[in-house]
């Protein structure tokens, strides 16, 4: 496995072979200036209510998720916003016993569809998860490489290569990792992790990201790194981010969606969707405005 | 240690630290050569020496002055934890002497039957000489055979359970998979046995018979020691590969597996180790035989254990001959689950991924 990655990675460490590599990056290098504009995909949601067995955890979400831009999800814990996440690109069904009702479209199709296949829906919605998860038997490499080699199609190893330099350029970690493609990814810091799960996610050109909690197990500087590559991923993709953090979502966020819950036992539910500096400035309810100047509880 | 350098009297601020002092750090030590000392000189003079009473009366006694010496030095919490830690390491050696006892008894008898020829050739036609070639290599052949047809049933079961199964079935399984560890292995022989008769009329006997006689109790060992493995496989990676939008039996074949590998690669060889050694079940379904037979499907076939309880149960006209080759065989089947078990925590330690 190993040997085979080094030999993959081979052409970008010699010299010699740089103007190649350069030839099948050329377009690649700023992924976000060739393809800005092009519009991504639409989520609209109607009247969501998701259940665990007997438990209903959201209740009754409606909202345009709109493309090309960043939405956050704020709301306390246990609010139901990473339940909701995980329902849209149908990963929520993974855990037993776990229920939809209502429909998801993306741009326009319904994703709960009889016959939609949820692997075909999660290859459009990429994920990235709160704890750094790379795989751990894979390198740096197979790891970014990983969407592409699980997936039925087969695909060139020039491609592969083209696709996992671009990727990791996207997610800001070519520089750091050029070198030690071959290393295995659970060597990198937290940050860096974090970013290969992001180059992972982009690696499969989905059309919606969905990143929940992203920086939470993260330091300052790389949550930092983290918010600045978010935006601009906007320009290619649309994104929905759950956080808890209330200045990650006023900085990093274009559209803030707020979730609350009665009490405990309760399912959670929207409370109000609108602009950023909207909600953060002047909000249409009292329960949000208690809750983004901190005055929740 | 450094409390003892501080006079209790002098720090009257630190409520801490009550105790007046503490041991030398050899103080465990000379308790426990003193108290043996003692205890066999006592015994000497009595006329009743022997080595297990020595340790025995000799710990105890160290226990007692241990405590009484640290209880009036260091206090009674200190004095507790120094007796708590002699009983639990005199726990761990007396748990260690049936097994020492073991490997030196069988290497102190087994080796006199070492030989060239006891690993080359077989025990066709002889009297009092021959070897255990046939027996080694059935052996070999018989695990072999069982070991390919329990471990992918073994995973694949296990797979079942921990990735497919839900609700009433995979509790039934999981119920049936712990009767099934518990199943004498005399009665795996004789379904094995029962099974062949059925088709092959009475009497047969093949190495293959032993062979499913052992998957019998080698297959639930598997799927147990397979199904902790996977369970240990992080949920957050699966859903990992499930948000790149990889398939469930891709995602089981690429990310599960290849995770688990050291952990099940581990159980296999455990699972060997346990049944390389089985008799019972091989006696009636592999038979007794001299001659070398390589080949599991034909006639019957030789296994260490059964050479071993042959050659004690019934000698030839050189008794002390078999009763050697006896001790060989015993010891040669010890050192192969040895192997074995150093080559599984080998594999281990070389594919084993750090799983956060």
């Amino acid at each position: 496995m190993l040997g085979a990655a080094t030999k993959r990675s081979a052409p970008e460490d010699s010299k010699g072979e740089m103007a190649d590599s350069r030839g099948v990056t050329a377009t690649s290098t700023e992924p976000v200036t060739a393809v800005a504009g092009q519009p991504a995909k639409t989520i609209e949601a109607r009247q969501v209510n998701l259940f665990y067995g007997d438990f209903q955890a959201v209740e009754g979400v409606s909202m345009t998720i709109e493309p090309n831009k960043v939405t956050a999800l704020i709301g306390s814990s246990g609010c139901g916003k990473t339940t909701f996440l995980r329902s849209l690109n149908r990963m929520h069904e993974l855990t037993p016993g776990a229920r939809v009702e209502g429909g998801i479209t993306l741009d326009g199709e319904d994703v709960y569809a009889p016959g939609v296949d949820p692997v075909a829906v999660r290859r459009l919605i990429g994920m990235v998860f709160q704890q750094p998860n790379p795989f751990p038997t894979m390198s740096i490499y197979d790891n970014v490489a990983a969407g592409l080699n699980l997936n039925a199609k087969k695909v060139s190893k020039a491609q592969k290569d083209a696709a996992v330099e671009r990727s990791l350029r996207g997610a800001h970690l070519w520089d750091e990792v050029k070198d030690r493609l071959d290393k295995p990814g659970a060597g990198l810091s937290g940050g860096q992790q974090q970013r290969l799960c992001i180059a992972r996610a982009i690696a499969v050109e989905p059309e919606v990201l969905l990143m929940d909690e992203p920086c939470s197990a993260l330091d300052p500087v790389a949550t930092l790194a983290i918010e600045d590559l978010i935006g601009e991923l906007k320009n290619r993709y649309t994104i929905v981010i759950v956080t808890h953090n209330m200045q990650q979502a006023a900085r990093a966020s274009d559209v803030t969606a707020f979730f609350n819950i009665e009490g405990t036992g309760k399912p959670g539910h929207l409370v109000e969707v609108g602009p950023t500096q909207e909600i953060f400035t002047k909000p249409g309810k009292q329960e949000t405005e208690d809750y983004v100047s901190g005055r929740f509880g | 240690m450094e409390s003892a350098t501080h006079p209790t009297q002098a720090g009257g601020s630190l409520k801490l630290d009550r105790g007046t002092g503490s041991l030398p750090t050899w103080a465990t030590w000379a308790v426990l050569g003193g108290s043996a000392a003692v205890v066999a000189a006592i015994l000497l003079a009595t006329g009743a020496f022997t080595v297990a009473l020595t340790l025995v009366f000799g710990t105890v006694l160290s226990a007692i002055v241990l405590y009484a010496w640290s209880r009036a030095v260091e206090g009674p919490r200190r004095a507790l934890d120094r007796v708590m830690t002699l009983w639990i390491a005199a726990a761990f050696g007396l748990a260690m002497i049936p097994l020492f006892s073991l490997i030196f008894e069988v290497a102190k008898r087994g080796i006199p039957g070492l030989s060239a020829e006891f690993f080359t050739s077989d025990a066709r036609g002889v009297v009092g000489g021959g070897g255990a070639a046939h027996a080694i290599v059935g052996t070999l052949v018989i695990t072999a055979v069982a070991t390919v047809i329990s471990v992918p049933i073994g995973i694949m079961a296990a797979i079942y359970l921990n990735e497919y199964g839900t609700g009433r079935l995979r509790r039934a399984l999981t119920f049936f998979v712990d009767v099934m560890t518990g199943i004498p292995s005399i009665v795996a022989g004789l379904f094995a046995y029962a099974l062949f008769e059925l088709f092959l009329g009475p009497g047969i006997r093949l190495g293959v018979m032993g062979s499913l006689a052992l998957s019998v109790l080698m297959i639930p060992i598997v799927i147990r020691s397979a199904e902790e493995v996977l369970k240990i496989v992080p949920n957050h990676l699966r859903e990992a590969a499930y948000a790149l939008g990889t398939p469930k039996w891709k995602v089981i074949t690429k990310i599960v597996l290849p995770t688990a590998l050291a952990g099940l690669v581990t159980g296999v060889m455990i699972a060997i180790a346990r049944i390389v050694g089985e008799t019972a079940p091989l006696l009636v379904t592999t038979g007794v035989v001299d001659s070398m037979n390589t080949d599991p499907f034909n006639g019957r076939m030789q296994n260490l254990a059964v050479y071993a309880y042959n050659e004690y149960r019934s000698p030839g006209v050189m008794k002390q001959a078999s009763y050697d080759k006896a001790w060989a065989a015993a010891l040669t089947l010890i050192a192969i689950v040895m192997i074995l078990n150093v080559a599984a925590r080998l594999v281990y330690r070389r594919y084993k991924t750090e799983i956060r």
